[in-house]
């Protein structure tokens, strides 16, 4: 099967070779540099109609840099009624499931790394089955829920479920990375008197640092893009999240139907930025998380 | 006994938010239910609704026009979506895995606009493709006046029948070349052992020989998982449409959860909303079988022999 090459042979293939490698790094670089401008064009424009000032968003042909420069537009934002409820909001609820997410999450995969117990293989079988299940179908029930127990317009059911549990990714994965600490740590504490909350909290969650920084980060982003959930429990415009609340905006008419599109823009930046700020914070764990846990929130 | 105490949390959020609703979900498709009364009992007439098939001088049992076409949107946005996600992330994982000085750069790059938020995202694409005046077809018709001396008007994008649906596969992608699935693909390819690609160019297979038959074969259990999940989270797609064009223009993008949450939360049809969303988790638990059922020809399993 392999060809025998005689060495004078070799050589020649090898310039050869050579010379295909340059130029074939050459175009890999012009295509991932093309690809990086492609993708990065709905950020620049985007970022650039923000400053401009409202005469200019609709001008034909459009112009791609404002000829005069409104940073203003970022405090016109804060102005728009209730923006700043929404960002309150969307901050307070975000945290607050967030923590509740990899807490219990953590609690979930601390059970099923380090204790055996009747029915566990079924247990964790049916947690990993969970995350085929579409989030749409049990929609209803779960809104229905909420009416009865009298929390529809309130917050609590966009931060309370996450205090149960978390996700199955997020157990999935807090088991796989606890899996590799070991257990001689745990029974070192246990000597101590170390009671098995203690060992989690005090051993095993210090080592596992790069996997809370990783649900809490992926945690984090999905609930702050979370759409269709708060969009069915909140009604009053004060208690919107940013998600909903700037699609509000969007459908609401402005006092002089005068476009908005340049305040649209800063909303959608300002949405944006904190999730950008926290990735580039949290990059080199994220990566391998996501890889890890397969796919966000 | 302790691990049950530590699982608690989750078991109670398993009965309160997954089995305890979907049960409920079960129930509630065999009635009609609009809070204002309580669940009224109505057999298999839901069912009936979506396939026309009500009963005779039913007054109750309307037929929904809306069923077959939600889904065939769904269907068409999801054949459309899916494999080009696929395709596109896998290219951009196979371009990251060559080794490039500043791969880190380019990675990070890529992934950006998977971290924007799918409101922004959204409303940055419906600016950049405004019929008149947006970035892209300012950019079709400049770049069409110089070449041809003649300017291309571009399409409405999210205004059209026709373009609707390709311009929300655009947004998408646009999100997805660069996401989740190029990092589980690029875990995928940094598993390839190097020697077999070392074989490969010894017996003369070139780039594409190389890609077709050593990379695909080997990352093949990656792009089965990519495909399972992508299915599934396309067939949900919501927030897209109901952002960028509200189910329209003339029902073009009216996908099936939208069909399920405007029966429920604009019509209060509590109960027919129900058994849409159980009839879409048949279709998704068939569609996810029959994915598992078929790679059986395509998916190769390390150390297995073919």
């Amino acid at each position: 099967m392999a060809t025998v090459a005689t060495t004078s042979h070799r050589s020649v293939r090898s310039r050869a070779a050579g010379r295909r490698r340059f130029f074939g790094r050459f175009t890999l670089h012009g295509i991932a540099i093309g690809l990086s401008i492609i993708l990065m064009v709905p950020f620049f424009w985007s970022l650039l109609s923000s400053f401009k000032p409202v005469y200019e968003i609709r001008l034909l042909p459009p112009e791609l840099l404002p000829t005069e420069w409104r940073p203003q537009n970022y405090l016109d934002v804060f102005n728009v009624r209730r923006f700043p409820f929404w960002v309150r909001n969307t901050v307070y609820v975000t945290i607050l499931a967030t923590i509740g997410t990899a807490f219990t999450s953590m609690l979930g995969g601390y059970a099923f790394a380090r204790f055996r117990f009747p029915g566990r293989g079924i247990l964790f079988g049916i947690t990993l089955s969970t995350l085929m299940l579409p989030d749409v179908v049990t929609l209803i029930p779960r809104y229905l829920l909420y009416y009865v127990l009298g929390m529809l317009n309130t917050h609590w059911p966009l931060i309370l479920p996450f205090w149960f549990g978390g996700s199955a990714f997020f157990i999935f994965l807090f088991r796989q990375f606890f899996m590799t600490i070991p257990l001689d740590l745990d029974d070192a504490a246990k000597i101590d008197g170390a009671s098995y909350l203690d060992i989690l909290l005090r051993v095993i969650m210090p080592l596992s640092m790069p996997a809370v920084m990783t649900v809490a980060i992926i945690a984090f982003i999905a609930h702050w893009d979370s759409f269709i959930f708060p969009l069915i429990i909140l009604n009053t415009p004060e208690l919107f999240t940013l998600a909903i609340g700037i699609r509000f905006f969007s459908i609401s008419p402005s006092q002089d139907a005068a476009p908005q599109d340049h305040i649209l823009m800063a909303m959608s930046v300002i949405m944006t930025v904190p999730i950008i700020i926290l990735f580039f914070l949290g990059q080199r764990y994220l990566v391998r998380g996501v890889v890890m846990s397969g796919i966000k929130g | 006994m302790y691990g049950y105490i530590f699982l608690a949390p989750w078991i109670l959020g398993f009965l309160i938010f997954v089995a305890g609703p979907m049960l409920a979900a079960v129930v509630l498709s065999f009635h009609r239910y609009s809070i204002a009364l309580p669940p009224e009992f109505v057999g298999i007439e839901n069912f009936q609704r979506m396939i026309g098939a009500c009963p005779e001088g039913s007054r109750s049992c309307v037929t929904d026009v809306l069923f077959f076409p939600s889904l065939a949107r769904t269907g068409q946005w999801a054949i459309m979506y899916v494999p080009l996600a696929i395709v596109g992330a896998l290219m951009t994982a196979v371009l990251l895995n060559q080794g490039l000085r500043g791969t880190n750069v380019y990675r990070t790059i890529f992934f950006l606009p998977h971290l924007t938020p799918i409101v922004a995202s959204i409303f940055i694409w419906a600016w950049l493709l405004h019929p008149a005046y947006g970035f892209v077809n300012e950019v079709i018709w400049q770049v069409s006046f110089n070449l041809t001396g003649q300017g291309i008007v571009g399409p409405k994008w999210f205004g059209g029948t026709e373009s609707a649906i390709p311009s929300l596969v655009l947004v998408a992608l646009w999100g997805a070349i660069g996401g989740n699935g190029m990092l589980i693909f690029l875990a995928g390819l940094q598993g390839v052992p190097k020697e077999l690609y070392e074989a490969a160019e010894i017996d003369g297979a070139g780039l594409w020989s190389r890609f077709a038959n050593v990379t695909v074969p080997m990352i093949s259990p990656t792009i089965l998982f990519n495909l399972v999940l992508g299915i599934i989270g396309a067939l949900q797609a919501f927030a897209n449409a109901f952002i960028a064009t509200d189910g329209g223009p003339a029902y073009a993008t009216w996908f099936f959860a939208l069909h399920i949450y405007q029966n429920a939360f604009t019509f209060s049809e509590y109960g027919y909303a129900s058994a849409l969303a159980i009839v879409f988790f048949v279709i998704i638990l068939i569609l996810t079988a029959l994915n598992f059922q078929l790679s059986k020809r395509w998916v190769h399993y390390g150390g297995e022999v073919k």
